[in-house]
């Protein structure tokens, strides 16, 4: 086994696949948790679960140095997880503690973590695409070796920043990584119901960008592409069009009725769930053994129990500073 | 000190932070190639290459975006949409990120944005060039909304708007380009904190912002014919608002006429006179009096539009409705 950092900084004695492993099972049990605690009222607000899309932010993050930029959206749990931001600081955030990431005034769908280059997650669908393409600009307006990758959904495709954004970067031959989640619905809406062309990736296209559609639910399928495209991307090739093809089981958030879609297509779904199937693929390799699986587990079961005691007894922010950062002076 | 007009203060304040700091560029439509819309940035494409004056595509929403993430990452952009209409294509990006982010991050970032933008009415742009606007970015907090009426403001406020570690927007009425004054080429930021008394009076404060500043004066000089002493407020900035000096000058004067080009229902006009009111109820002699826009979109047809805005006239006969 190779020993390699994780991004929160501590040290795994996990393999690479053992590790996208730990980081996707996290993602679920953080989220399995934080769903919990929605429906008991610690948590509240919006609540938009990733949960059967852990592939993609897992694989994706692989690609990026400490050094690059990830720009997310309201569906951030994954993507901050898999950027090694602490469940802590997190869950935190969730409760509206002062210790979460963002001192209780972002919750759910506005996770930053600047130390990370974590950018932050954007509510306004589109919206994160013009950040992510001016972080690029900077980067390399100052000759630095950096990518930036944006993540967003398949409703952002159909808002005008998408199109004004895959212009602009391929203009000015910026390093961004555009990563479409494509888990079919804009809230409750399919994307055949939105888009008059449903392919994604071909989209790129129409601006000269190189796009091209990644099986989502498969960890290392994401994990190749992305490095392939942030390798290419690095070198000055300019910005690139990823579409991860996925899913996501439960609803739009916790207060989604699912009227739109039947069972049986979730289930076929789930069929296809990304962390049964790699580990599948590892236990047939050799890779992971029922033990080794069982300490992950467990492993991922107490960093999310240690994350809701840290969140429990955070301290409420003081009233006196609701007005604290609306300006740096 | 050189005469020079308001168009040219901007220019003189943009080619000496250009020179002076290498994180400085500047974004818009047009500004390159076309030399500005209103010829600000003429000849800076020469001198400081197509890196730094980058011509866009028209996307007011992500060439606004891109400026936010180019601040986050180190720059120091300097962003131009055309017109205050043509503004409300970012409006997203302005209320939803650019004034949002340091508070929803909990303090983790700010974003040291300056941008800049023609406002007003007065030249028959009709309704989709014309609009005074600045009012509704006032409304936002997270970030400065300046509204420079003077060439030496002009110059001056671009200066301090750079210094700022938060959004600046600086509000240019369209009418103001061609304006001549005296500044000092040499001077640095001015105050952006402050209004200013442009003209000293004891009867009534007129309190204005941009170009209906200048009406404010001219109706003061028709009014001290009448011997009626006008003191008028160029508010400057409307966040964050210098209450303190209109207030002051409403203890003196006891009165007070708002003026401004946008409509009277919900303007900034309003937000001053609730603040003479809570703060000087007891002082006023006379209720508090509004000369704003029409509630029209702008009319194209001459007449109609200066039927439609704030003029001398119009302000002389609200001092005069009270004081004679």
């Amino acid at each position: 086994m190779t020993t390699r950092t994780r991004r929160g900084g501590k040290k795994s004695r996990l393999s690479n696949e053992l590790e996208l492993l730990r980081q996707m099972l996290l993602i679920r049990r953080f989220e399995e948790r934080s769903s919990e605690l929605y429906q008991i009222g610690k948590i509240r607000g919006f609540l938009h679960l990733y949960i059967g899309e852990e592939a993609v932010a897992v694989g994706a993050m692989q690609a990026l140095t400490a050094e690059d930029a990830v720009v997310s959206t309201y569906r951030e749990h994954g993507h901050a997880l898999a950027r090694g931001m602490s469940a802590n600081c997190l869950m935190a955030e969730l409760y509206g503690k002062a210790n979460g990431c963002s001192h209780g005034r972002g919750g759910s769908m506005h996770f930053f973590d600047v130390t990370k280059r974590f950018y932050g997650g954007y509510a306004i669908v589109g919206g994160g695409l013009p950040i992510a393409v001016g972080l690029a600009l900077a980067d390399k307006m100052a000759g630095r070796q950096r990518v930036t990758a944006c993540f967003f959904g398949d409703g952002a495709v159909a808002e005008g920043e998408f199109h004004e954004s895959m212009n602009l970067a391929k203009l000015w031959g910026l390093p961004v990584l555009f990563i479409c989640e494509n888990n079919l619905y804009a809230m409750g809406t399919a994307l055949s119901v939105t888009h008059s062309v449903t392919d994604i990736a071909f989209k790129g296209q129409a601006y000269g960008v190189p796009g091209q559609a990644v099986d989502g639910m498969d960890v290392v399928a994401v994990e190749s592409a992305t490095k392939l495209a942030a390798e290419r991307i690095r070198k000055g090739g300019g910005p690139e069009l990823l579409e991860m093809r996925t899913y996501r089981f439960r609803g739009h958030s916790l207060a989604d009725p699912e009227l739109y879609r039947s069972k049986e297509e979730v289930q076929r779904w789930m069929e296809r769930d990304p962390i049964p199937a790699f580990e599948k693929r590892l236990r047939d390799t050799g890779q992971l053994t029922q033990a080794g699986r069982d300490e992950i587990e467990e492993d991922v079961k107490r960093e999310v129990e240690a994350a809701v005691e840290f969140a429990e007894a955070g301290p409420w922010e003081a009233i006196e500073d609701l007005t604290r950062y609306v300006s740096s002076r | 000190m050189t005469l020079m007009t308001y168009r040219e203060a901007i220019r003189s304040a943009l080619r000496d932070a250009l020179r002076s700091d290498p994180r400085v560029f500047l974004m818009g439509e047009d500004i390159g190639r076309y030399g500005g819309a209103f010829a600000v940035s003429h000849g800076l494409l020469e001198e400081f290459g197509p890196e730094r004056i980058r011509d866009t595509p028209l996307m007011e929403s992500t060439f606004l975006g891109a400026g936010i993430g180019a601040a986050l990452n180190g720059m120091r952009p300097i962003v131009e949409i055309m017109t205050i209409n043509f503004s409300m294509l970012a409006m997203d990006q302005v209320l939803n990120n650019a004034a949002t982010l340091r508070y929803m991050s909990g303090g983790q970032v700010n974003i040291p944005l300056v941008v800049r933008m023609a406002t007003g009415g007065g030249r028959q742009m009709a309704a989709q060039h014309s609009h005074s606007l600045e009012g509704w970015y006032a409304h936002i907090p997270g970030i400065s909304v300046l509204t420079p009426a003077t060439v030496a403001d002009a110059r001056g406020m671009l200066l301090a708007a750079l210094e700022e570690p938060d959004p600046v927007f600086i509000m240019e009425h369209a009418t103001l380009y061609r304006l001549e004054g005296e500044v000092d080429e040499t001077s640095g930021a001015c105050d952006i904190r402050k209004a200013a008394v442009r003209r000293e009076g004891s009867h009534v404060s007129l309190i204005a912002y941009g170009a209906c500043v200048w009406k404010a004066l001219a109706a003061a000089d028709r009014l001290a014919e009448k011997g009626i002493e006008a003191e008028v407020i160029d508010l400057r900035v409307l966040r964050p608002l210098d209450s303190e000096t209109f207030l002051a000058s409403v203890a003196k004067t006891r009165g007070a006429v708002i003026i401004e080009e946008a409509w009277r229902t919900g303007g900034f006009a309003a937000e001053v006179s609730a603040q003479i009111m809570e703060n000087m109820f007891d002082v006023l002699d006379w209720p508090v009096q509004r000369v704003c826009g029409a509630e029209v979109p702008a009319p194209y047809a001459k007449h109609m539009e200066d039927a439609s805005l704030p003029q001398v006239e119009d302000i002389v006969e609200a001092v005069e409705t009270q004081l004679v």
